[in-house]
């Protein structure tokens, strides 16, 4: 009825408001202020068309692609493990193993530092092994591992709240039916798991391409888009092309999400 | 007790905004005191009509509800005082069984003292005095009813709408509480309006009933008319059982496939008869008779048999037989219809 | 037997990741209390990190605390509502809506900060203010909010509920308070939670909108572990985990389901 939907309205204005004035406008400002640099609108094809940039593309790409796939294949196995085997002390190794759920950026960065760093865990025990000390903390492959690190409890949850609701029949059958376990994981438990798959993978990916936090504890020297763009900002005072770049990073993360919803059904959520 | 509510529905038709015509124009004049069902299949529109006099959707342009003769038709539902029973319950999961009932008063602002006597009072009534404490996923369906009952009650208001109420209770549950809320609704003397695809809790319980087709009222009457005397073939095929038989009449006999049925009466046009099951017989023995039909089914039901009989039409008749005896498939009856049952439509 | 072995080495596996995760946490909190982490627990366990920073640090730890509040007050004021709309127009303008309204947690923290400080930059006295952080925290977690109480409302016959509390005479105002907010209590919780741990720990925005006056805990992290000996920035770590340990425990609570039902059930009694 009109008095209702007029009521609906009203509820939505104060989030409306605050929306539109703190999200939508200050983004097609940030649009506009993309293309107000010294080389106009081509600032937004510059992703492609500068060598450096578009390396840092590439590597923020490969570092995100690498952290999906691994932490896949991480949450996949101990997810579906942890859900199938009530044993005791399972409680116990959920709880730490999602513990690290909301730690930020920052201390992730720190975590890594923790093992990988130069006063870190691996460098002391490589050290006493072979008399070399290993530290790879401030290079891509910390930050790969950082992102993992940040990314497979949130993944297990995913995982383990898709695995408890396959049906355990249909495993039963395929068994019954002579598959081997190699089988039922491929033919059962990770078509099962796909859409679950999809969404949390995408997630892993979009928050591995646009995180900053990491990165900035480990070196800003990792060359990754999210540094380039606080360096173009912060040292360079290149606003237009910090706004170009961070408007194509948003979007390519937005795009991947949206893609990956439809691909899974609208039951992902972009729980991040 | 408030006088009970006299509810006219005047032109109410109903399209949704995805262009579904769930309602037809309307006219219904409900009166005080008396229980009224809508009967009909799904999607017939009772629920959309019932939700129009509660006041949670508002009639087309042009159409207007009154109660007592004043119009009502823009009245949102929270200042119409109707008490309303929902095919779900409705029964709010954050409230005990108690503060469900007390809802009402308590958004009347009632007196803690008042609230509290006519809470016990409807739990007395319902018999569910023990339950008050409960909360309402602790209720079995048959208890959730009750407190929605009590609950539409509690307010004392002027007309109680039930939608369905009993679709969802198994069948011995839905007969006991079907006399009770017979025996209650003329008890309170309270102008009821009641939803139901069940024709037998459509015959029931109604003063009147309202058989709606496809949006339309087919035929209002009593049960009694609604049954003996069905206004059209739907109304006929809908309420009960009826069977029926093709031929033509020809100096007071009507001759069809199965043979021949003496008529006197017989109008000289009928071309198609209309008759219950309990209108026709099977004779002593199938010699004897001019009707005669082969057994298709028998169903043995303790007190009678059902039997379906072959006799070369569409349907085959449906037969209710009180002998003691066994009927085998394949055998030859004698039938014997009382001409008195028969319709003609 | 197969399956035996299987078992032992998944359960191997699972052990190796959650010592991934939890071995830093341990190394990092032993840090902060030792006295000199590279000679190692020998040279003793100390309180004098944690005070150090409690001294340097403190007036983060108590602006992050007043943003999250903040944060969540203004999340529940603007997202019950929001999820209530959504939750009575199952539309496709409202899950274009909820869309938009997920956006600010897809789209990178940088470029939605980037954005705030480019129309809102020049208005140096909300620049410098906690209150412009305090809108780049809402859009994060608004959407949290949002959905949570969504996912909770969706799953009510929400419509039926009010039609009744209507049909007993409650108005909107009454109806909203009696059935919409104590049904979806569990979802406002779960939400709060969420929220208030995200603001706590929210730094790819906060670090381009804070500025030397309104640094937050991760900010100041970022700057302990930049400049400072790793004592203190293990043992700043330290305190940052001692405030977000008991809401991570809650949170945790309401994503295993049966410790959620028993919380169900424990607060409707
Ligand atoms: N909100 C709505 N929007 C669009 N169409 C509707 C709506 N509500 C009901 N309808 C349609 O209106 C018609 C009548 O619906 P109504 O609910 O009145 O039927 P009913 O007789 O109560 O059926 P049932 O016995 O199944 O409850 C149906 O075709 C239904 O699909
Ligand atoms: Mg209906």
């Amino acid at each position: 009825m009109r008095r209702e939907t007029q009521r609906l309205i009203l509820l939505l204005l104060p989030a409306g408001i605050f929306f539109t004035g703190f999200f939508l406008i200050p983004m097609a400002d940030l649009f506009m202020i993309g293309g107000s640099g010294k080389t106009g609108w081509a600032a937004y094809a510059a992703i492609l068309t500068d060598r450096n940039y578009f390396n840092s593309l590439i590597s923020t790409l490969a570092v995100a692609a690498a952290t999906t796939v691994a932490t896949l294949i991480i949450s996949g196995i101990s997810g579906v493990f942890l859900q199938r085997h009530k044993f005791p002390g399972n409680a116990a190794l959920v709880a730490m193993l999602t513990f690290p759920l909301a730690f930020p950026g920052v201390v992730i960065g720190f975590m890594v530092i923790m093992l990988a760093g130069r006063q870190g865990l691996i460098g002391q025990i490589t050290q006493a092994v072979t008399g070399e000390k290993v530290v790879f903390a401030y290079s891509m492959a910390g930050l790969f591992m950082g992102y993992v690190y940040f990314s497979v409890p949130r993944t297990i949850l995913t995982v383990m709240a898709a695995a408890e609701k396959l049906d355990p029949k249909l495993e039963e059958a395929a068994r019954s039916l002579g598959a081997s376990p190699l089988r039922v994981v491929r033919d059962v438990i990770i078509p099962g798991l796909k859409p679950a798959f999809i969404s949390a993978g995408a997630i892993c990916f979009a928050t591995a391409v646009g995180a900053f936090g990491t990165a900035f504890t480990l070196a800003t020297r990792i060359n990754v888009l999210p540094m380039v763009i606080y360096t173009e900002f912060t040292l360079s005072a290149n606003i237009a092309m910090a706004a170009a770049l961070s408007f194509v990073l948003g979007a390519v993360t937005w795009i991947v999400l949206a893609l990956a919803r439809t691909a899974a059904g609208s039951t992902v959520a972009a729980a991040g | 007790m408030n006088k009970p509510l006299s509810i006219t529905l005047e032109n109410c038709a109903k399209t949704f905004t995805d262009g579904t015509r769930a309602l037809e124009p309307l006219n219904l004049s409900i009166r005080e005191g008396e229980t009224i069902v809508f009967l009909g299949p799904s999607g017939c529109g009772k629920t959309t009509t019932l939700r129009i006099i509660a006041g949670l959707e508002e009639p087309d342009a042009g159409g207007k509800v009154l109660f007592d003769g004043e119009d009502v038709t823009t009245l949102p539902i929270e200042k119409r005082n109707v008490g309303m029973v929902f095919q779900s319950y409705a029964l709010f999961p954050n409230m005990s069984v108690a503060e469900n009932i007390g809802y009402g008063l308590k958004i009347r602002r009632e007196s803690q003292a008042a609230l509290r006597t006519r809470v016990s009072e409807m739990l007395g009534m319902m018999r569910i005095e023990a339950l008050a404490d409960r909360r309402i996923d602790q209720l079995s369906g048959g208890q959730r009813q009750r407190v929605a009952l009590a609950r539409a009650l509690a307010v004392r208001p002027r007309a109680l709408l039930l939608d369905e109420p009993l679709t969802a209770l198994d069948a011995k549950l839905r007969d006991t509480l079907r006399l009770e809320i017979d025996t209650l609704l003329r008890r309170l003397n309270i102008t009821a309006i009641y939803v139901t695809h069940d024709q037998s809790e459509a015959m029931a319980l109604g003063d009147r009933i309202v058989v709606m087709e496809h949006g339309r009222v087919a035929q209002i009457g009593s049960p009694r008319d609604i049954y003996q005397k069905p206004a059209t073939r739907f109304v006929a095929d809908f309420i009960g059982t009826m069977n029926r038989l093709n031929g033509a009449v020809r100096n007071g006999v009507f001759t069809c496939r199965a043979g021949d049925m003496p008529w006197a009466t017989a109008p000289a046009d009928a071309s198609e008869i209309l008759f219950r099951p309990e209108d026709i017989q099977v004779t002593e023995s199938a010699e004897g008779s001019t009707l005669r039909g082969t057994v298709a089914a028998a169903f043995y039901l303790g007190d009678r048999t059902r039997l379906f009989v072959e006799v070369g039409e569409k349907q085959p008749l449906v037969v209710e037989s009180a002998a003691r005896r066994d009927f085998s498939h394949g055998e030859t009856v004698g039938l014997a219809i009382d001409p008195r049952g028969v319709l003609i439509l | 037997m197969k399956n035996r072995w299987l078992f032992t080495l998944q359960l191997g596996f699972t052990l190796i990741v959650c010592a991934f995760l939890i071995v830093p946490v341990i190394l990092s909190i032993l840090a902060g209390l030792t006295v000199n982490y590279l000679v190692g627990l020998e040279s003793g366990l100390t309180l004098r990190w944690v005070f150090e920073v409690w001294d340097g640090y403190r007036d983060t730890i108590f602006l992050s605390i007043g943003l999250s509040l903040a944060c969540l007050a203004v999340t529940l004021v603007i997202g019950i509502p929001t999820a209530y709309v959504l939750a009575k127009r199952q539309t496709a303008l409202g899950r274009v809506i909820e869309e938009m309204l997920v956006m600010p947690v897809a789209v990178p923290g940088l470029a939605t900060a980037l954005a705030l400080i480019v129309t809102y930059g020049s208005l140096s006295g909300f620049r410098t203010s906690w209150a412009f952080i305090l809108v780049g925290h809402v859009l994060f977690t608004l959407p949290f909010m949002v959905r949570s109480v969504l996912a909770v409302l969706s799953a009510i016959d929400l419509k039926t509920l009010e039609e009744g509390a209507a049909s007993l005479g409650a108005g909107f105002i009454d109806r909203f308070r009696h059935i919409v907010l104590p049904n979806c209590r569990a979802g406002i919780l779960a939400g709060s939670l969420m929220v208030v741990t995200l603001s706590m720990g929210e730094f790819n925005m906060t670090w381009l909108l804070h500025t030397p006056f309104t640094k937050t805990l991760p900010v100041g992290l970022a700057d302990a572990y930049a400049s400072l000996r790793l004592e203190i920035g293990s043992a700043y770590t330290l305190v940052f985990f001692l405030m977000i340990v008991p809401l991570l425990l809650a949170l945790q609570a309401f994503a295993q389901p049966r410790l959620k039902k028993f919380v169900a059930e424990d607060d409707a009694t």
